[in-house]
């Protein structure tokens, strides 16, 4: 039993290791000075941080990346917050086909998609604007809101609103005063998830973005084909950071509202 | 107040179906018919197309299609175009290359000339039914062509000569990649996700954690990180080198090694999470109960454990070959020539050598692939109280 248990505790930390080691090892190469990302480190510095400030192709790209992300997150975040809330209803005709469309493009691979939606925008003559990539990082951004917002609102007990009705309260009044602010903690995440899928895709990106559109990702994932400079493990660093930052904003958010 | 409730449900929902029918639906059949879509030759040839239809295929066709292809070839101001045409007609029979050229100049002089007094081999059959077999909008040569196979002279399909064609070595390929980190994520998952399921407190906490992090962290980071990890002058090289167990460093990145180690860390995940969410609801002690009774723990472990997750292994077995088949971004930087998959392909053909009709058809097979792989995912992870 002894012997079970050590293997258990050895196993259990290896793969733990293999599981983030990568993660942390990218963390401190951010900062050399050097201009390799190798260990070990000659010193300390911000050099590669203040490159992507300085460097417009890379402060251009951080722009780029908060824009369409931000608007993807408006669109996807009210297109599949309405959504979810559709899909409440009860006797809804067709309702697990409804789903499955709503999740499909998570598992649609995302070439395939990139392929068809490049043809369709050039035929519409908006390939290469903002306008296509926004449209497009939503559609993948979507299954996450309406999957979040839907288990939000599949907690809510149903007796609350009925009681606001009860009590005199208009429709609207119930949604916005009742519905709304218990379903608050599956939006906020749901536009978080959006958010992050936004910033992180490249394949789409690469299909319906022209060089104006270079995001943060497709400037990431082009230098790394070219050369990997350390401004990558800069923007690494940035990203890690701020999804942590994300995390953190939603887990103080859900221990409000709870 | 009844009848309101189905028209406002429609209405929330209305504009997401909307929405994911102009740009997620159209798209998507937009692939299909690009796929099997083959206007080249039924554009610029439209009235011979029209009338050719109709000819049975014997001795040589009406003076009405004569009178179509000639009307068809002066209506043409576009050389690129019918230059495509010729090629088209010349794969299926030889010697339209330069029929097309003598007949192109003669006729644009003479729009009413015998054309059999161009040539003579337009009053041989066989050039005329090289017309009427490509003038058809729809074609399946790109999709045979996908799984290296093509239609012979008499209209059967057959395998394409041996080194013509790599696709159908790229399919077996992604295939063959997806299932090796299948299997590399069961071997190392499975345990996993026991050992998680069956520790409490900060302990199962860690080893959760350390799953979701690099979820929660980008795709592009992580590979990023093994692209640093794995390089020549990298920290596992280095390391080896400085210990003297190797004198030249190992090639472990731009090869299958690379992809495999990094798409396994990638999609290690959605093996343990799946599996983890089902040992949850095994009572914890039914392993303690079969011990009692006398059962060795690894036959407990077979007996009992095995079984009772075997539909989280099912699950997270699909899951990841599903999401491995469709991967893009981590062969392509971590992987060599040889170790590209159906994805890179479908890109190289899409962006790189504007063949759209052939990036279609491979887009075709790899999307009914995960299509069907969902399908069955869908069916075995819903409650199981709910299916029967």
């Amino acid at each position: 039993m002894m012997a079970m248990s050590l293997f258990k505790s050895v196993y259990a930390t290896l793969i733990v290791g293999f599981l983030v080691a990568p993660l942390l090892v990218v963390l401190p190469l951010a900062f050399t000075s050097g201009a390799f990302l190798t260990y070990p480190i000659p010193s300390y510095s911000f050099r590669w941080f203040s490159e992507l400030v300085e460097n417009t192709v890379w402060s251009r790209a951080i722009l780029n990346s908060l824009l369409i992300a931000g608007s993807t997150t408006v669109v996807a975040t009210l297109l599949g917050t309405l959504a979810a809330l559709g899909l409440r209803a009860r006797n809804l005709v067709l309702s697990s086909q409804i789903r499955t469309l709503f999740l499909l493009p998570m598992v649609v691979p995302a070439v395939v998609l990139g392929v068809g939606m490049q043809a369709l925008f050039v035929r519409f003559g908006i390939n290469s604007t903002y306008l296509s990539v926004i449209v497009a990082h939503s559609v993948i951004a979507i299954p996450f809101v309406v999957i979040s917002v839907s288990g939000a609102l599949g907690g809510i007990d149903r007796r609350v609103e009925r009681a606001a009705e009860s009590l005199g309260a208009r429709p609207h009044k119930v949604f916005f005063l009742v519905t709304l602010p218990l379903a608050m903690p599956g939006v906020a995440s749901g536009a978080a998830l959006a958010f992050a899928t936004s910033l992180d895709e490249v394949v789409l990106t690469l299909f319906v973005a022209g060089p104006n559109q270079r995001t943060l990702a497709r400037q990431m994932f082009s230098t790394l084909r070219e050369n990997i400079s350390p401004a990558i493990a800069s923007a690494a660093f940035v990203i890690i950071v701020g999804t942590i930052l994300v995390a953190l904003l939603l887990l103080l958010m859900r221990r409000r509202s709870a | 107040m009844i009848k309101a409730a189905p028209m406002r449900a429609l209405l929330l929902l209305g504009p997401l179906l909307v929405f994911l029918g102009l740009f997620f639906v159209w798209p998507l059949v937009t692939v299909i018919a690009q796929s099997v879509s083959d206007p080249s030759v039924s554009r610029v040839l439209n009235r011979t197309a029209a009338a050719i239809d109709g000819w049975d295929g014997t001795g040589v066709p009406s003076a009405e299609v004569q009178a179509a292809f000639r009307a068809d070839v002066v209506a043409n101001t576009d050389d690129m175009a019918m230059g495509d045409v010729t090629r088209r007609l010349n794969a299926t029979k030889s010697g339209f290359r330069s029929l097309m050229g003598k007949t192109v100049s003669a006729v644009k002089e003479d729009p009413d000339i015998d054309l059999a007094r161009i040539d003579d081999r337009w009053t041989d059959t066989a050039y005329w039914q090289a017309i009427q077999d490509n003038a058809s909008p729809y074609t399946d040569a790109f999709l045979l062509a996908a799984l290296d196979l093509e239609r012979d002279k008499s209209g059967n399909i057959a395998a394409m000569p041996e080194g013509t064609s790599a696709n159908a070595t790229i399919l077996l390929r992604t295939l063959w990649t997806a299932g090796v980190v299948t299997f590399c994520c069961l071997v190392i998952g499975l345990p996993y996700a026991m050992i998680a399921a069956s520790v409490q407190g900060w302990k199962r906490s860690v080893l959760l954690g350390a799953v979701l992090l690099p979820l929660w962290t980008s795709l592009l980071v992580r590979t990023a990180a093994w692209m640093i990890i794995l390089q020549d002058n990298g920290i596992i090289n280095q390391a080896l080198m400085g210990l003297g167990v190797i004198s030249q460093p190992l090639a472990l990145i731009y090869n299958r090694f690379g992809v495999v180690l990094a798409m396994t860390h990638v999609l290690l995940p959605f093996m343990v999470l799946p599996i983890y969410s089902v040992l949850l609801t095994v009572p914890g002690n039914l392993m303690n109960a079969a011990a009692s009774l006398g059962a060795h723990p690894v036959r407990a472990f077979l007996r009992v454990l095995l079984p009772l997750s075997f539909r989280g292994v099912v699950s997270g077995t699909l899951l990841v070959f599903m999401a491995a088949i469709g991967y893009y971004i981590t062969p392509a930087l971590l992987g060599g020539a040889s170790d590209q998959m159906l994805s890179s392909v479908i890109a190289f053909y899409a962006t790189g050598s504007a063949n759209w009709s052939m990036a279609a058809a491979l887009g075709l097979i790899l999307l009914v692939l995960t299509l069907i792989l969902y399908a069955v995912y869908n069916r075995l992870s819903r409650d199981p109280v709910e299916a029967r």
